[in-house]
């Protein structure tokens, strides 16, 4: 049987019925790794040796007939910026080549008690900045649906080996779209949740104000079992929320009958793809058609976010990766002095675009400059979190592309930046408004590639972003579809 | 031209909480280098801070008791610049909201009262340490970090600059020590850098409104060497101007050992700090009813204390102020009177012979051998007239190394006063017989020859006769 074409929960089925043992499950996943990674290039670390023996203990549980949680034994991978006691975690970054944390993330503390294979940690753009994985300190990944292409980023890794079938579920980070923009371009279900829903400690830090862990799975019933494993206070993150954490799998009914679905105006954006403008409004159709009521509102600060959001993001990525000095862990590169040791490293160990946030948000700031360009910053970000307020007094969801174009050629917006920005339109202003997203598959450019639809919610609603999303995905079978490269179905 | 000199101080206060500002790791001084330390203070990848409550609470009561107006809505900021002991390479502490603000505290100089007000008190975290292989990190191969201290909870307690005389600035870090003492919120051992202090020091001419350009002199952890170093730095800085240079704004550090103040690091290339909110702490809110219940809790403050020993026992203001100077001293005294004593006898005690030897021995009053209950039963005994207070010097030097009570040193060695007219009549007489040079001009009119003869008999009596009665005898005897 081919097992790592099929999602989480029907492997979990097999699983309970004895059909399949862990162990057959992990071997068939990494047989598909070891066939596509060659093109793919998904991973960082791959824990082969570690996914065996967590598999072995699943079975021993079922063998020895004990109930088995929804992710025992299920494959996955776990993005290179979220730290794993005893495995390597650099994010991408040449600074932290050979960085194994003392420490697992509280995320991964929670996956763990459920048992889970661990099948290694997935790349990324570097610290987590960028939207294609191609600044990865050590090599981009590539998009399985066509290897040509990117597969979105920054969670680049994590989407491309849900897609290509070397993991069933993944977890990554959403800082500006990391999670969303990727699974969109790789056409499996990416969820942002909640700013708080849950916990950022050992979450390395790109934007701390921002980040935000979240699942990337094949479908949305895969993505509701695995928030409902990572969701939930944590008293090591001061900022994670207290609120109670309803089970999300009581969502995954189809109903969307009277349900208010927004669409904003500012989304659809100029130079949108025709492909992506096309598929978009043929889901919303589709959900109308399922019973839901299309509301136009406006975000009219919208137009405002990515400004907004090159300055908060790089002003707290500046201070945050200070601690990357080559003082007391990482990596370093000698000098006369500490001040030359402490240059040397950060100058020749960090990535281009890493070093270029650096020193926008220094210049943010620094004496002179915080006033005019961090401070109104924080002040546009308030606008923009009133622009959702407003918009969500009169619908329950606000639907929008995940990004303005389908995945693009690697090497085709590298050297243009501000391009690459731009890309963040429709992503962006939820992490500075702090709510949840998610996308889902709904359709193909025509040139086969994944598009996504993406669905906003209203602070810690998760449960009615899940049935909309739900809801629709069951009404056609786009999630049902494989990329294809080589090495398939073997 | 005659200068007057402007002082600021910005004291940090090393808080007595059981374990650091930001993580669970033990705050204890001294242990095995990086021994106190997990990966929330070490900054690793991917941590984030929890605030310690008690820190929290210890900055609103340093607030309270320093009549600051405490800011419901505090928050934390990281302030940002590399050095190797800070291993985020930032510090987290307070910018715009501090815990407290506008407050200030009362100080006597030389018998008048002065107001020092404080601009703020904030809540930040210590740094590591570096231990270098040579002197300095300049002169060193390699040096190594020591975490043990990163994160231990400090409270910055800023002044305006209303100190004028390096002596005005030692009383006001006394005060600042014992309120701080008192309230209960730090060991204030200098010695281990509990109490330590930045001083900017800036001169003018007499007279003049504007401020001079100043130097700040850092890490400053005695009162003596806050004393030299402002002395050194005005007569430093009144050398320049008169020598027509001008003063350079610069930090400077003091070294005790060779008695001068050097040049560390001019303006230029001062830090810009580039403060940020610290994104991964919420704001701290504070009600007003977790205000006043705090305020509840503070114990007697120094002043209301010294008044009450004034009022209460006619101590002198300044036995007062000495007394209730530390805590510690001033719960002694209050022991002491509780266990029967005279309160100025015990002022003096304490002030006096107690002191002398816990100094003598670099002890402090709460490692005292004698305890108060022992030194009320001594003076007592003094105030019955059972000993003289010259033999209770004897009877104390006996309870400062042995543990038994004044009543059995007096009864063992004998110590007794004499009392007796009749004893005390027959050393008199002898002694009157034995001096007849001091009894002759005695009566030719030199009245204080009598001691003389009050010594001969005191001596005789080996200091056991009542010198009261022996006063008037020899006076009823010469006529
Ligand atoms: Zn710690």
């Amino acid at each position: 049987m081919t097992l790592w074409n099929k999602p989480a929960h029907e492997l979990h089925d097999l699983l309970v019925k004895k059909e399949i043992s862990a162990t057959e499950l992990t071997q068939d996943v990494l047989a598909r790794m070891d066939a596509v990674e060659g093109k793919v290039k998904a991973f960082l670390t791959i824990t082969k040796e570690q996914a065996l023996e967590q598999a072995k203990a699943v079975d021993e549980k079922i063998a020895a007939g004990e109930n088995i949680s929804f992710l025992a034994g299920i494959p996955g991978a776990v993005k290179d910026n979220i730290c794993t006691k005893g495995v390597r975690t650099t994010c991408a970054s040449k600074i932290l080549e050979n960085f194994v944390p003392p420490y697992d993330a509280s995320v991964v503390t929670k996956l763990q008690k459920e048992f889970p294979v661990l099948v290694g940690k997935a790349n990324l753009d570097e610290f987590a900045m960028g939207g294609s994985t191609e600044n990865s300190g050590f090599y981009p990944t590539h998009n399985p649906w066509n290897t040509e292409c990117v597969p979105g980023g920054s969670s680049g890794g994590s989407a491309a080996a849900v897609a290509s079938g070397s993991a069933i579920f993944a977890l990554g980070s959403d800082t500006g779209g990391s999670i969303r923009q990727p699974a969109s371009f790789c056409g499996v279900v990416g969820m942002k949740p909640t700013y708080g829903r849950v916990s950022r400690y050992g979450l390395v830090a790109y934007a701390s104000s921002l980040d935000q862990i979240g699942p990337i799975t094949r479908d949305v019933t895969d993505c509701a079992n695995v928030l409902n494993v990572i969701a939930g206070h944590d008293d090591m993150d001061s900022t994670s929320s207290f609120a109670e954490v309803p089970d999300y799998t009581k969502s995954l009914v189809q109903d969307v009958k009277g349900l208010k679905i927004g669409l904003p105006k500012e989304y659809f954006v100029d130079g949108m793809d025709q492909d992506v403008e096309k598929a978009v409004r043929n889901a919303i159709e589709q959900l109308k058609s399922l019973g839901a009521e299309i509301v136009e509102v406006s975000l009219p600060h919208t137009k405002y976010a990515i400004s907004t959001y090159y300055l908060i993001a790089p002003a707290e990525a500046a201070t945050n990766l200070e601690r990357y000095d080559g003082i007391s862990y990482g990596e370093r590169i000698d000098g006369a002095d500490v001040v030359e040791l402490m240059t040397n490293t950060r100058s020749k160990l960090f990535g281009e675009e890493v070093k270029r946030r650096i020193m926008i948000g220094n210049y943010a700031l620094s004496a002179g400059y915080y006033d005019a360009y961090y401070l109104k910053a924080l002040k546009v970000r308030t606008l923009i979190q009133k622009d959702y307020t407003d918009a969500f007094e009169k619908v329950d969801v606000i639907a929008a592309p995940t990004a303005p174009t389908p995945a693009y050629k690697i090497g085709e917006m590298i050297s243009d930046p501000l391009k690459m920005y731009l890309q963040d339109i429709c992503t962006v202003p939820l992490n500075l408004a702090g709510l949840p997203g998610i996308s889902v598959p709904c359709g193909y450019s025509q040139k086969h590639m994944p598009i996504g639809l993406q669905l906003i919610g209203k602070p810690l609603d998760e449960a009615t972003l899940i049935r909309t999303a739900y809801t629709y995905e069951q009404s056609q079978s786009f999630h049902k579809e494989m990329a294809e490269l080589g090495g398939a179905e073997a | 031209m005659k200068y007057e000199a402007v002082i600021g101080l910005e004291i940090h206060c090393e808080l007595k909480t059981k374990t650091k500002i930001f993580c669970g790791c033990e705050t204890g001084f001294g242990g095995d280098q990086n021994t106190h330390v997990c990966p929330v203070c070490l900054g690793l990848p991917g941590v984030l801070p929890t605030i310690n409550k008690r820190v929290v609470e210890f900055g609103i009561k340093a607030g309270l008791a320093t009549n600051c107006t405490i800011n419901k809505f505090s928050k934390f900021d990281r302030k940002n610049y590399y050095y190797p002991d800070l291993p985020k390479n930032w510090q987290t502490s307070q910018y715009d909201l501090p815990i407290a603000e506008h407050g200030w505290v009362d100080i006597d100089v030389e018998g008048e009262k002065k107001r020092v007000r404080l601009t703020r008190i904030h809540m930040e975290e210590d740094a590591g340490k570096l231990v270098h292989s040579g002197n300095t990190i300049k002169d060193s191969a390699s040096s190594n970090v020591d975490y043990n201290r990163t994160g231990v909870p400090l409270l910055e307690i800023v002044s305006e600059p209303d100190m004028h005389t390096a002596e005005e600035a030692r009383t006001y870090m006394e005060k600042i020590k014992a309120i701080m003492e008192y309230i209960d919120v730090s060991n204030c051992r200098m010695e281990e850098g509990n109490l330590r202090a930045d001083v900017n020091v800036s001169i003018r001419p007499v007279g003049s409104k504007e401020l001079g350009t100043r130097t700040e002199m850092k890490n400053i952890n005695s009162f003596k060497s806050l004393v030299d170093a402002i002395d050194y730095e005005i007569d430093r800085q009144t050398e320049v101007l008169e020598d027509g240079g001008h003063i350079v704004q610069e930090t400077r550090t003091w070294d005790p050992n060779r008695g001068i103040t050097l040049s560390m690091r001019s303006k230029e290339d001062a830090h810009d700090y580039r403060y940020m909110p610290e994104p991964d702490l919420p704001p701290i809110v504070t009600t007003d009813e977790q205000i006043e219940a705090y305020r509840k809790e503070l114990p007697e403050l120094p002043d209301a204390r010294r008044e009450r020993l004034e009022k209460e026992y006619g101590l002198s203001d300044y036995d007062a102020g000495v007394i209730t100077a530390s805590r510690p001293m001033a719960e002694y005294f209050d022991e002491v009177v509780a266990g029967g004593a005279d309160a100025k006898l015990a002022a003096n005690w304490i002030m006096g012979e107690l002191a002398k030897h816990l100094n003598a021995e670099n002890k402090t009053i709460v490692d005292s051998p004698v305890e108060p209950a022992r030194l009320a039963a001594m003076i007592q005994m003094i105030t019955k007239g059972t000993i003289s207070s010259k033999i209770a010097k004897t009877v104390f030097e006996e309870m400062w190394t042995s543990k038994d009570a004044p009543e059995e040193i007096v009864k063992a060695k004998g110590l007794v006063q004499i009392t007796d007219t009749k004893a005390i009549e027959e050393i008199v007489d002898k002694v009157i017989a034995d001096n007849p040079k001091p009894v002759e001009d005695y009566k030719g009119g030199n009245k204080k020859a009598i001691g003389a003869l009050v010594g001969q008999v005191m001596k005789q009596s080996k200091g056991k006769a009542n010198p009261q009665m022996v006063n008037q005898l020899l006076a009823q005897k010469l006529g």
